[in-house]
Formats: structure tokens, sequence, C-alpha cells
């Protein structure tokens, strides 16, 4: 028999109970627009991960406070780097062309009677090139602005939007706990990352945030930028030679520190991408499951209220398989629209997130694809045992059945 | 045409084994008009069953046609049911929320035969329903629903014609146009038993079986 004549047969035979269809497709379509809401936020988040990254530019080394232990990094576990660590690396190690040092802490930003809390980010003139960031109005920090801890900020363009709408933050003053600061520029939109907006941050001299604003005495990072073409493991290499002998550490002593590249950070992301699909995978056969019992119910009901129908094709010269296919392929249809419906639904709930929380969002071909060959596979594998039924059926028996 | 011999089938109802068929020898010629009747629980189901090749005889052989198609397997029997043998029954047995059409051309899909719609459509216009093509089954009438099934019993182009009490659910005038229909089939050439209770019917047919507790009591005409 015809492939379109039976997908029609299959269809007509569902749409005469809709509801019923709906009710038992309602467990693949809420697994399904579950999982591909989940990848595509994933995927969205992952994507602007490695957009940053390369924003980065590729000779950035990354120095942390902390142990390697066995369970990964414990970073900003222990306080032990110093201002002296950033200057003794730009001024020591070869092959470096400039550090930022960074600390960083949260605060309640002023400006008027508008406030709004946003993470204060301190760091040197340096910060911005090495982090990709460009000043779209005004200017970037001096060199002795940082000397003399002056009062100066640079807002990204998230908090400008906050705390003055539409008005010209340059030039304007705000409190920043409290304390009043000048706005000397605004940065250009690099969009959100996640867990953390960019864009919602304010910048101030190093000096300035560790004296005046959070009292600290140690950084959260060392950002450290090679030379073109040097040797990054070599670079590093040298820096932690450096940090080893400024903080005193005994020949086989493990290090209070860490240093990252790009390389070892696009590793942590994949895997923590590959946890999350693990994680999903799980939930997404799971739901199957479930969804798939659901179906293979109705197919058994729908059989039974059918076992008329099939005597009838069996006594006008339908085999075996002729039956089976046909259950099949009304099993398959069920789960393949439902697979259809989840991925729709799914996508649309990853827009609808990504609209109210800013994450970004990115529509996974893999996944679907992936999802609907699934659920196609839903319908062979729970629909098999009924159709099985349907066509072992003697056709004397299953005409007489009222 | 149908050639059987010493036919066996024994059903089990609750504990008590029944013979519905208790060794029935019959020969049907080509181009007969016949009708088997007896009372209820006779056999004379359970014999149309059989030679509709629906159900396998315990023991005793049946030949179709030249073949003995005792011990096929249930595809092949599929297969000469759908090629040798156009059923009709009481209850017409349509599939519901499927066109007229759509019902008749049935068996040929199962036949994978080319140009199934037309010839679907030419059976209806054979049975006089060629209005009613689109018509699903609860916008006919039972008369219009027989003439469906007659359709498409006939569709395949089978030589043989079973049916199972095809006035049953009809009034007499409509059972009269039924019968008629049959008769021009069989006038055809086609080989077309009749299974019923109604002398009437019987009366109709130009040859009459009559069965008793599973056996063939009377083959005259």
């Amino acid at each position: 028999m015809l492939l379109s004549t039976l997908i029609k047969t299959a269809l007509r035979s569902l749409g005469a109970h809709k509801l019923r269809t709906l009710l038992a497709m309602l467990g693949i379509i809420i697994g399904v627009a579950a999982v591909i809401a989940m990848m595509e936020l994933g995927a969205g988040a992952r994507r602007q991960i490695l957009d940053n990254f390369s924003s980065m530019g590729t000779n950035l080394l990354i120095v942390q406070p902390g142990q390697r232990g066995m369970r990964g990094v414990m970073s900003g576990s222990q306080q032990n780097l110093t201002l002296e660590d950033a200057l003794a690396v730009v001024r020591e190690v070869k092959g470096v062309s400039m550090v930022a040092p960074v600390v960083g802490g949260s605060a309640q930003v002023k400006y008027g009677n508008r406030n709004s809390r946003v993470t204060v980010t301190g760091s040197s003139v340096t910060y911005l090139p090495m982090r990709g960031f460009e000043v779209e109005k005004g200017r970037a920090f001096l060199e002795q602005e940082a000397d003399r801890q002056a009062r100066v900020a640079i807002i990204g363009p998230v908090t400008a939007e906050n705390l003055f709408g539409t008005d010209d933050p340059v030039g304007q003053a705000i409190k920043v706990k409290g304390i009043n600061f000048q706005v000397i520029g605004v940065l250009r939109a690099k969009g959100s990352q996640g867990w953390f907006n960019p864009d919602d941050q304010i910048l101030v001299p190093y000096s300035t945030a560790m004296k005046q604003l959070f009292g600290l005495a140690y950084l959260r990072e060392i950002d450290v930028n090679a030379v073109e073409g040097a040797d990054l493991s070599g670079v590093s290499a040298d820096i932690s030679a450096l940090l080893r002998r400024r903080h005193r550490l005994q020949p086989g002593a493990e290090e209070d520190f860490h240093i990252f590249n790009q390389a070892e950070l696009l590793a942590n992301v994949s895997s923590a991408t590959r946890t999350f699909t693990i994680l999903l995978g799980g939930i997404a056969g799971i739901s199957l499951l479930v969804g798939g019992i659901g179906i293979m119910n109705i197919m058994l009901v729908t059989v039974t209220e059918r076992t008329r129908e099939i005597g009838i094709r069996k006594a006008i010269g339908a085999r075996r398989r002729d039956i089976l296919g046909q259950f099949l392929l009304e099993s398959v249809v069920l789960t393949s629209l439902g697979g259809a419906v989840g991925c729709l639904g799914g996508t649309g709930l990853a827009a609808l997130i990504g609209k109210a929380t800013d994450f970004a969002t990115q529509t996974d071909v893999v996944s679907i694809v992936l999802a609907l060959a699934f659920s196609g596979g839903v319908g062979i594998f729970f629909g098999f045992y009924p159709a099985f039924r349907a066509a072992q059926l003697h056709p004397i028996e299953a005409l007489r059945y009222e | 045409m149908i050639r059987t011999e010493e036919l066996v089938k024994t059903y089990r109802l609750g504990g008590d084994e029944v013979r519905a068929l208790d060794g029935v020898s019959l020969e049907i010629a080509d181009g007969e008009l016949l009708a088997v009747t007896g009372p209820s629980g006779s056999g004379k189901s359970t014999l149309m069953n059989v030679l509709g090749c629906l159900d396998r005889p315990d023991a005793g052989r049946y030949w179709l046609g030249g073949e003995d198609v005792s011990d096929l397997s249930d595809d092949d029997l599929a297969r000469v049911r759908n090629r040798r043998i156009g059923f009709v029954f009481q209850s017409f047995n349509l599939l519901a929320r499927t066109s007229a059409l759509e019902n008749v051309e049935l068996p040929l899909l199962y036949a994978r035969a080319e140009d199934s719609r037309e010839r679907a459509a030419e059976a209806l216009r054979t049975v006089g329903l060629a209005e009613r093509m689109k018509h699903e089954p609860s916008q006919l009438s039972g008369g219009q629903c027989q003439r469906v099934a007659v359709a498409r019993a006939i569709v395949t182009d089978p030589a043989l014609i079973l049916a199972d009490e095809p006035t049953g659910n009809l009034d007499s005038r409509t059972g009269q146009e039924i019968l008629a229909l049959f008769a021009d089939l069989n006038a055809q050439g086609r080989t077309v038993v009749v299974v019923t209770h109604d002398p009437s019917v019987a009366a109709f047919c130009r040859r009459r079986v009559h069965m008793t507790d599973g056996r063939v009591d009377s083959t005259g005409s």
C-alpha cells in the first residue's frame, strides 16, 4: 500500500479522536519542548562565551589565586595575589606586553533618584584592550588616574540606560557606595554572557576600588597579555616560577595560584557543555520513556476498539505485515507530530525566556533533528507491541467482535 | 470451481467441543448461483468461513479453482481472499469515516494494483452508485451500503462471490435489488454462493444446499 495512503489513514483515525490524540502526545510534546528549550538556551550561552573569548584576543593569560585541587580550581579561596605580583610579572617576565590587575565587587550605584545594583570592576587602563572592551563615548582611564585613586568611572551601556535613560552620562556624577564618581566614558555593547552581563557593570581604577570602595589588599586576578607570537606555555611557566619565588613556595609544594590560558578555558566550557548535554539527554530519555508508555497505552486501546476494522481489512486481503505497518505508522505519526509540536513549543519557549531574561538563544538544528528522530523511534518502539497484536488477530474473531 | 472433501471444523465453546463441520463434501461448478441454507448452529457460517479462506479446516481438503488451499499460510490465505474471493456481509462491514470510493479501492491497494482509483469508480458504476462515490457509509442508506460492499467484492474481479445473509439487514424491496445484482454478476459468469436462512432468498438461487448439525443433508436443486 502506498505510504501516502497509509499516512492519510493514520491521520484520519487520529483525527477521529482529537482530544485523545492530543493527550496521548502531551508527554512527548512536553518532554521534547523542555529539552529543545534548554538546548537552545545552552547553545546560545555557549556561543556567546566563545564569541567573548575570541574578542579577548588569543594572547591572554589569566592568573587567579587558589590551588588546583582534586575538584578543579578553587578560585577565590585564597588571598595571595598582590598588586606587586602584577607589577613584577610585567617587569620581569619576558614576552609579557601588559598586565591588568583586577579586583571587583558589587555595589549600589545612584544617579539622582535612580539606583541600581551593579558589578564594579576595578582595573587599569590596559584591561579594556585586553578584554576586548571599547569605549563608545567619552574616554578611557589615564595612567595617573590609578596612581592618584581618581574617582572616575566608565559604565556599561545597560547600566547607562538604567541610570540615565536617554541622557548623556559622560561628565555626570554618580554615587557608588555613597561616594561621588565622575562618569568619563560609556562602553560599547558586548552582549550578555548568560550568567554575567558585561554591559551592566562599571569600571573604576583598581586603586580606587581597593582602597576607597571595597577595602581590598589582594587581587581577584591578574590578566596578562603576551606579545604577539610569544610561546604561551613558556610565558606561563615563567610567570609560575616568578610567583612561586615571590610567594616563597618550597620546591614540590603546590602552587597557590593558577594560570589559565584560552585553550584551557575553552576546554572548561566544552566540558561544562558536555555535562549539561548529558544531563539533558537523561531528561529527554526519561520524558520520552514516559511519553512512549502513554503512546503504547493509547495504541492498545485503539487496536481493541478497531478490532472489527482489522477483521474487515483482513477479510479483503490485508496480510499481517499490512496491518502491522498500518498501526506502526499510526504510532510513528502520533509521536512524530508530538515531536514536531514539541520542537516548535521548545523554540518558542526559549525565545520567550530569552526575551524575558536577556539570555541569548540559538536554534540548534542538530538537536531538533535528533528530537524528531527520537520521537519517531519512540513511536516504532512503543507502537510495535500493539501493532503486533493487531496483526496477529484472527480474521473471524476480529469480524465477530462487537 | 470449489471441491471439498470431508471438511471437519471443531470449536471449543466453554468446556464442550462443538463440531461445526462434520465431514462436509461439496462440489460447486463454475458459474453456479448457490444457496447454503439451514437453521442457526447448523454450521453454514463455518462453511462460509472455510470456503472464504478466512479459516482453515481441522481435517479434510479444500480445492479452490484446482488449487489445494487447505494448508496455506495466513498470508497466502490473505492473498487468495484478496485476488479470488469477494465477500458481502450481513452488516456490510464498510470502514467508517471512509468514502465509498476509498472503501471499494481498499482491496486493490492491498493487491498493489495500478489505476486503483479508476477501477474502484468503475465497480461503483457497475452497482449503480456513480453519484455517491464521495459519500461515507454514515451518509448512505442500508441498500446503498450493501451496494458499496458488492462493489468492493467485485473490484478485484474475483471468480467467487461469497455472501453471508446479504439481505438480512435490508427491507424486502432493497433485498430484492441486491439479489438482482447478484443475479447480474452470476450472469457475467461469476460463481455466487449465498448463505441464508431466508427461504425467499434461497428460492432465488438455482441450487440449494441444506445443512443440519454440521452435515450437508441435501444438495438438490
